[in-house]
């Protein structure tokens, strides 16, 4: 039985008799089964990215069919030194992902905490979570630009019962930012709590009991047992969420339209990005401005998983 | 072993708190789709209102919302369906076999900022006559798709034991075999994870669609800036669109509620 098991597993077909076409096809399945999904992505990224990273050496603007020269590194010079659009969109889009991504993994613990121990209306309340992060992100920005309308809107009714002013949010140059950080949380925190609380039901109860038996605090016990134990989750949950936290244009586009404003106030690079492209119809600069996005993308992840891997050692 | 009264009272509250944060602005929008224009300006008729269905009679007639529902269905129907076709055999075979470098780069597409393969994407496709047709919206919403598929079926594949797929070699099946009648069945729960997540993100997409669809194909996230012009917005039509893109898939997810959870925290556990 053993052995049979151990020729089955390498590959060789039980079954006398078999087509050698059948065969061939078995013995093969590793790569047949992989490459058609692989080509596909590979169609869609490998030469799609390549040809992003040659436009942005070259000045290409206008049409995608127009003639443009090779221009080196110009573009990245011009882009490294832009400090009226360039740099303001970095410091937005660090911005928005640092505070949204802080506020959403603290609210999104507390609420999975909160959630751990089973009680009766538990179901109701996972099932109020799961609204806001299936709903579709236009929709929800729009739907908080009109509770957000600073003439009619919901928000400043409610500010009216505390005797608080109207608040320009949307609107407002210093505000805009802040309000679509706060739209982002509220879509997107449920997801940060549904992670960790799944992180949460899969630990063992012993460790606790024990920290207990010794007479442990509940904070001393999340601290030191239930935070280390949950860090590798943590991690998972943090690096998917900051990933397309960083990649935010649905709800920056539904609610301030192109450009993040009239003054820019909420365009982070991938906004930028897309203005450039589809705008502007500047390629060269946008496929600059993207490869260095790219990088700042890419450079987080590998911080994040650098520290991860120095945590489990 | 019981909480203390004290906590499950705090418990209480502030789960309240957060539930009603949650839940009170959609209420919101659904309630202003059913209200004129008149009562949305009208702070004393916040919630008692006497309800209007013009607004999604604008939406449906008006506004051809008809076609936009179907565009959006078709678009994610077919994406969903293609993924899984590429993505169950792909995750597989890197289940299986240990393929994480080639995982890597199909998982490479849910990191990638979609704008950066736009252009190329819109010169190629615009190059074969293909932009403004079902077919380029499709395989953009495979290219988010098909990773989430391959994603969520990896885990899941790497949870199902290989000694049942043995089983069925020494009973006589190939390979191909076992996989078609042993490991597919019994992956069913994941299957329908990772194509109700795949329906799910397809249908919500945007920006693939904000390029590459034209009147004819838009589909429903594009189609709700018909209400916004540029000097002002119709809010009771914009909510109604608005109530009409949500609603259905909240409304799908409350149904598959285990489904998509264990879809969206697919891999969290395993560190």
């Amino acid at each position: 039985m053993a052995t049979i098991t151990t020729k089955a597993a390498r590959g060789t077909p039980t079954a006398p008799g078999t087509p050698g076409w059948v065969r061939w096809v078995d013995d093969h399945r590793k790569w047949l089964f992989a490459a058609p999904a692989m080509t596909f992505v590979a169609a869609l990224l490998v030469f799609p990215l390549a040809w992003t990273g040659y436009l942005s050496l070259t000045d290409a603007e206008g049409s995608v069919r127009a003639e443009s020269e090779f221009v080196g590194l110009q573009n990245y010079l011009d882009v490294l030194s832009d400090t009226a659009r360039f740099w303001p969109a970095v410091g937005r889009t660090a911005a928005f992902t640092g505070v949204a991504l802080l506020f959403e993994v603290v609210l999104g613990m507390a609420i999975a905490l909160l959630l751990w121990r089973p009680f009766k209306a538990q179901k109701w309340v996972r099932v109020a979570i799961l609204l806001p992060l299936v709903a579709t992100p236009v929709a929800v920005g729009m739907m908080w630009r009109l509770i957000f309308d600073p003439n009619i809107g919901l928000a400043n009714q409610l500010l009216g019962w505390f005797g608080i002013g109207p608040q320009p949010w949307l609107a407002g140059q210093h505000t805009a930012l802040p309000t679509t950080i706060f739209i982002d949380v509220w879509q997107w925190t449920p997801m940060v709590a549904l992670i960790l609380l799944a992180g949460l039901t899969s630990l063992s109860d012993e460790p606790q009991e024990a920290a207990r038996i010794d007479g442990a605090s509940t904070w001393q016990r999340f601290r030191h047992v239930t935070l280390p134990l949950l860090a590798p989750t943590l991690t998972v949950a943090i690096l998917l969420r900051g990933i397309d936290a960083l990649k935010t244009f649905d709800i920056l586009y539904a609610t301030k339209g192109r450009g993040g404003g009239s003054f820019h106030e909420v365009e982070t690079l991938n906004v930028y990005a897309y203005g450039l492209s589809f705008d502007y119809n500047e390629y060269g600069v946008s496929s600059t401005v993207l490869i260095l996005f790219f990088l700042i993308i890419i450079g987080a992840m590998w911080a994040l998983t650098a520290r991860r891997k120095e945590a489990q050692r | 072993m019981k909480p203390r009264p004290a906590y499950r009272v705090f418990r209480v509250v502030a789960l309240t708190v957060v539930v009603l944060t949650l839940i009170a602005p959609l209420i919101w929008m659904i309630a202003a789709s059913f209200k004129t224009n008149v009562d949305i300006y009208d702070p004393g008729k916040a919630l008692v209102f006497s309800p209007t269905l013009a607004n999604y009679a604008k939406v449906l007639q008006q506004a051809n919302y008809v076609e936009f529902i179907l565009n959006s269905l078709w678009v994610a129907f077919a994406a969903t369906v293609a993924s899984l076709i590429l993505g169950l055999p792909a995750a597989y075979s890197m289940s299986r076999f240990n393929m994480r470098k080639s995982a890597l780069v199909v998982l490479m597409a849910r990191v990638i900022p979609g704008v950066s393969l736009l252009v190329p994407w819109f010169y190629v496709f615009s190059n074969l006559k293909m932009v403004g047709g079902f077919g380029v919206l499709i395989i953009s919403h495979m290219f988010v798709s098909l990773p989430l598929v391959v994603y969520i079926m990896m885990g899941y594949f790497d949870s199902l034991p290989a000694e049942l797929e043995e089983a069925a070699l020494v009973d006589g099946l190939t390979h191909i075999g076992a996989f078609r009648r042993i490991t597919l069945p019994l992956s069913m729960p994941g299957i329908a994870t990772a194509g109700i997540l795949s329906f799910i993100f397809s249908w919500n997409n945007f920006m693939f669609a904000l390029v590459l669809s034209d009147a004819g194909t838009k589909t429903l996230p594009v189609a709700i800036f018909d209400f916004v012009g540029y000097a002002s917005i119709d809010w009771g039509g914009l909510m109604a669109a608005t109530t009409v893109v949500t609603l259905p898939i909240m409304v799908i997810a409350l149904f598959v509620q285990k489904y998509v959870v264990s879809g969206l925290t697919a891999g969290a556990t395993k560190g």
